[in-house]
């Protein structure tokens, strides 16, 4: 499985809600303002780091880059452009957005 | 430049940031509402709470998503006499940021500060 979360951390419970519900093995990719959650010393950087050790965590690079956020991106946290994007997709049985 | 203000008396505006930028208009639009809010030479302030310090922050590249980067237009603020920019304290620190890392000069105020500059208002706008 797939999910998608585009919700900032420190505004909306949908990735704290998302990584409850996924499961070991599964991937999460953070787009627009839900990238903030791939940033370093944050409040939330610490379940983003515990949720790496069961779960794949990719970001998207432009959503990055737009918010200033592309030198922060925590240890562990894999980055990906659009085509990436796509090839996740592709490569997942489903994808589940937690919107 | 005065005239606008004969006979009237210039009010206390403060314009509420608390959006992300680019994951929704607001933030856009708050900009463009202090901006035109500007001609009419009112005490200005801005105040940035929560993910809306991230409105300010360095590096901002908006190639990839084909939207215009609107941060460096914070710079320009000051040709407009808006210079009281607040950022909660609590908010950045809570992001990993620092005064250092915000593309403007900002004064950095506690929970408790910021809500006593809401007091002081005349008028809040909220974005």
């Amino acid at each position: 499985m797939l999910h998608t979360v585009n919700k900032s951390p420190f505004e909306h419970k949908a990735l704290e809600t998302c990584l409850r519900f996924a499961r070991q093995g599964s991937a999460v990719l953070l787009i627009e303002d839900g990238v903030y959650a791939a940033a370093r010393d944050t409040a939330v950087s610490k379940q983003v780091q515990e949720a790496l050790k069961s779960v794949s965590i990719y970001a998207l690079k432009p959503d990055l880059e737009a918010r200033g956020m592309q030198n922060r991106v925590i240890d562990g946290v894999r980055l990906v452009d659009y085509e990436g994007f796509v090839d996740l997709v592709v490569e997942h049985n489903a994808v589940q957005s937690w919107l | 430049m005065t005239e606008e203000n004969a006979g009237g008396v210039a009010k206390k505006f403060l314009y509420v940031n608390r959006r992300a930028p680019y994951g929704s208009i607001y933030a856009l639009e708050s900009l463009e509402v202090v901006l035109i809010g500007a001609a009419f030479e009112q005490d200005v302030s801005l105040a940035f709470l929560g993910d809306g310090v991230y409105q300010l922050t360095k590096g901002q590249d908006t190639k990839g998503l084909e939207v215009k980067n609107f941060s460096p237009t914070f710079r320009a603020l000051e040709d407009y006499d808006v210079t009281k920019l607040y950022v909660e304290k609590e908010a950045l620190e809570a992001r990993g940021l620092s005064e250092a890392d915000l593309v403007v000069p900002v004064e950095v105020v506690s929970t408790e500060r910021m809500a006593e500059i809401m007091e002081e208002q005349d008028v809040i706008l909220s974005f």
